[in-house]
């Protein structure tokens, strides 16, 4: 009898551990669609509304337009806003938290904590004029020990490192006076102004991991974990108040069931919508379409043979169609991109890079020819199997490929296996990924690709880009600083760093009682912009 | 006494065991905590920093016996995805797990038992073979798609329920209650057919036994041997099977949770595993481990008050 009950017991805790570990190593569900991470998926942009036809007919006149529920992909990594880096939390931190200036929709930095700023001549110095009567949600001022308090420990305090990259660069932050500010830099940087939407946040608060405290429209009030993070609007709001009164983000860990859930009534609204759901969705709802601001691409491997060499990339730019993939994986939605840019950042956008290659199977097979290769070769795509957009694109490239005699075997692993053996390891021949920008910065799309980038998981290397970039980085005239830009792209675009394939499309669906979506060339949803459809 | 402490000890090695296999299994498993944390774009440096700052670069056995040591003082650890302590963590998602547990439970109980006997008492009428007929196909149904269906079904056809409208219990426990019926419903029909398959089969062959022949040269009517002599012998293995179950419910629940967006133990457990959140990983498997130890431990007793020739102080 003892026996048997072990055994019983034991058979119960290996069936435990092993469903753990089958899930552990075959990456679950909720890490679909959207997950923390930065590379991938991107924003929104100003690409304009599509929507459906007709206004909503007929809604309950019991309907409560005060509360709004939004369903987000994923959970909220942290209240601390300096310490939360999923890209999933910034969406929704950008309702709360303000930093000294903060992006609008057409991806300018506008002034937010403060009301005014002048940049010193030589770039290296930045002040700022604190916003007149600005109150923090527990009702007390900001003042300018706050942003001091608040950029300083983004500096890293007491030695440790800065906690983000950029902030090494800054010598001190120096109060003037009860209104005035300054940054100094180490060095000119004329692009310095878009680090600084990091929030501020009240010196005061002993435990901003638990009590987050900001400044923006919508104040916290409660987070349950994988379930909703409530917040309600801020009444002392410096400028143009919410709309809605209570928001709920509710987290939708079942992607499949995000039209169930549309349809049934518990949210509201969601972002990043696949065409298919799109597609089932009744007319009770609207739908937004813009762009994810992201670049998806082949990413190459410039460090291992075939693709050191550049005309093996350059034959494969000529094989894939971008369009062709559109077609198949968004249903002709989508935006080409020919260079490490997508549309939204339209100062620095090059549209002409697309037509770089067009489509060529005769010349993509000269080219292989020359390089060595007349009956092409085997390579491996390494694609993240929670990225559904990501693994049907290198499906089609794999059978684009194969017009020109080069096999492509497609790999699906993992996302923390991707980070680990492509993105940091570089183990890898090809990967189909979207890559974001962290600033509204041209900086933050291109500086990966300077040879002895710590980021440069391409291994791209090229004598011409890091001094273009080194260029671009010193110019602090505007239009020297863009045109650097460009030639950082075109450089990209001509030696084929990868075969750069198009910016996703997005899918907002919000319900017709409420109105007002607004994309932005960053990766946030403005709830404070939505109101009641009436 | 003998029997408990050989329990006891058994226990404790068995839960050593599956802790060290989850802490082994997470280290060579790809993925970094610290990246995990600070994301693709944090610098080399402080990434370095920070994994020193949560001692992942000791060896792997420090660090197994140091979280050990803080466990069984019920220090649980913090939590790397949300900076809050597991305990208060899952503390307060125990309760939507166990309701949704224990309500399946309930419907597994209450549903096969009679339902069992019934079948077996007119065997081969009609109720017993349209039973027969349903179970099979209600076994083969996974609970994940009969998940979908009642959703469907219950929740958008008849709207008995809003899909994806979880109430917390915190705030509503009547609609928290209602929201998990559904589901529960789902979780509980495989082990309902499964358990009265069961308890038919072993009511008809324990009825054909010698025992039970005499009963009835005794002079008891069929109900009288039914329930007073066949029902107990039995019924033990369908105890031991009803023991798996609960423990198996917690399993049924990962996908369930799923599947109803029900912010439970297994959300937390599934999101925790792809953000490689150790603590809290360690902290739930550990909590299933016991749960699953103490069902048996307790089916084990109630095997005896069952069947008192059962002797397990062997």
């Amino acid at each position: 009898m003892m026996k048997k009950k072990i055994g019983r017991t034991g058979s119960a805790l290996l069936m435990v551990v092993l469903t753990t570990l089958t899930v552990a190593l075959s990456g679950c569900s909720s890490d679909k669609a959207g997950d923390s991470a930065k590379v991938e998926t991107g924003a929104e942009t100003g690409t304009d509304t599509v929507t459906s036809t007709e206004t909503a007919a007929s809604t309950e006149t019991t309907d409560d337009l005060s509360k709004l529920t939004v369903g987000i992909p994923q959970d909220i990594d942290g209240l601390d806003p300096h310490n939360s880096t999923g890209a999933g939390t910034r969406e929704v931190f950008y309702n709360i938290f303000e930093g000294l200036v903060k992006a609008d929709s057409d991806g300018n930095l506008n002034p937010a904590v403060a009301s005014e700023y002048t940049i010193s001549e030589d770039s290296k110095v930045y002040t700022f004029t604190l916003r007149d009567g600005i109150k923090f949600h527990d009702g007390s001022d900001v003042t300018v020990e706050d942003i001091k308090y608040s950029l300083e420990r983004n500096m890293g305090v007491d030695g440790s490192e800065p906690l983000i990259k950029a902030y090494g660069k800054i010598d001190s932050v120096n109060v003037l006076d009860d209104s005035h500010v300054e940054v100094v830099l180490k060095d000119a940087d004329s692009d310095f102004l878009t680090q600084l939407t990091v929030a501020i946040i009240p010196a005061a608060n002993e435990h901003p991991e638990t009590t987050p405290i900001g400044t923006g429209p919508y104040k916290y009030v409660s987070n349950s974990p994988q379930e909703n993070f409530v917040v309600t609007r801020f009444d002392d709001y410096w400028g143009e108040k919410a709309y809605i009164k209570d928001v709920v983000f509710k987290i939708e860990a079942n992607m499949d069931a995000i039209v169930l859930d549309l349809e049934g009534g518990s949210i509201d609204m969601m972002a990043r919508v696949t065409p298919t759901q799109v597609a089932q969705l009744s007319d009770k709802f609207e739908v937004y379409e813009g762009t994810m601001n992201l670049v998806q691409a082949l990413y190459l491997n410039n460090a291992v043979k075939p693709f050191d060499d550049v005309k093996v990339r350059q034959a494969l730019c000529y094989a894939v169609n971008p369009q062709e993939i559109m077609d198949f994986v968004s249903e002709g939605a989508g935006t080409e991109v020919g260079s490490a840019m997508f549309p939204a950042f339209s100062k620095y956008y090059m549209p002409e890079l697309n037509d770089t290659y067009n489509t060529d199977v005769d010349k993509a097979k000269a080219l292989l020819a020359e390089a060595g290769y007349p009956n092409g070769f085997e390579f491996t795509i390494t694609v993240p199997s929670n990225y559904g957009q990501h693994v049907d694109t290198a499906q089609v490239i794999s059978e684009e490929l194969k017009a020109i005699g080069v096999t492509a075997n497609i790999q699906e692993i993992e996302w923390n296996s991707w980070v680990s053996d492509v993105y940091s390891g570089r183990e890898y021949e090809a990967t189909v990924v979207g890559i974001d920008a962290s600033t509204l910065s041209a900086s933050a799309l291109l500086s990966r690709y300077v040879s002895d980038n710590g980021k440069n998981f391409v291994n791209f290397n090229s004598a011409d880009f890091d001094a273009a970039y080194a260029n671009a980085s010193a110019a602090t005239d505007d239009a020297e600083k863009t045109k650097y830009y460009k030639e950082c792209e075109t450089i990209l675009s001509q030696e084929a760093a990868s075969v750069y394939i198009q910016d996703l499309p997005e899918f907002v669906v919000l319900n017709k009682k409420f109105t007002g979506y607004v994309f932005y060339p960053l990766y946030v949803q403005d709830i404070a912009k939505i109101r009641p459809a009436q | 006494m003998k029997y408990t402490l050989k329990k006891l000890s058994s226990t404790i090695v068995t839960l050593i065991v599956v802790s060290l296999c989850v802490f082994l299994a997470f280290n060579v498993l790809p993925g970094d905590p610290a990246i995990r944390m600070l994301g693709l774009e944090a610098s080399p440096e402080l990434v370095a920093q920070t994994r020193e700052k949560m001692g992942l670069n000791d060896p792997v056995l420090v660090r197994y016996f140091r979280w050990f040591v803080a466990f069984w003082q019920g220090d649980f650890g913090t939590s790397y995805t949300y900076s809050v302590p597991v305990a208060s963590l899952i503390l307060s998602k125990i309760p939507i797990t166990l309701t949704l547990g224990l309500l399946a439970f309930l419907f597994t109980v209450v549903i096969s038992i009679p339902v069992g006997i019934a079948t077996a008492k007119y065997e081969n009428g009609i109720l017993d073979r349209t039973i027969t007929v349903v179970n099979q196909v209600i076994m083969a149904i996974p609970p994940f798609f009969s998940g979908i269906l009642i959703t469907f079904i219950f929740g958008m056809i008849f709207k008995f329920f809003t899909p994806g409208g979880f109430v917390s219990y915190t705030d509503d426990v009547r609609g928290f209650l209602r929201y998990l019926l559904f589901p529960s419903v789902a979780i509980a029909f495989p082990k309902i057919a499964m358990t009265v398959k069961m308890l038919r089969g072993n009511l008809i062959d324990e009825s054909g036994k010698d025992y039970a022949r005499t009963a009835y040269s005794r002079g008891n009517n069929t109900n009288g041997v039914l329930y007073r002599h066949v029902l107990k012998n039995a019924m033990i293995p369908v105890i031991t099977f009803l023991g798996m179950a609960l423990a198996d419910m917690v399993a049924g629940s990962i996908v369930i949770e799923q599947v109803f967006n029900i912010p439970g133990i297994s959300r937390i457990l599934l999101s925790s595993i792809s953000n490689r959140d150790y603590p809290v990983v360690e902290a739930i498997i550990m909590g299933i481990a016991i749960i699953v130890i103490g069902t048996n431990f307790l089916v084990d007793i109630i095997y005896r008050i069952i069947d008192p020739r059962i002797d397990i102080d062997d």
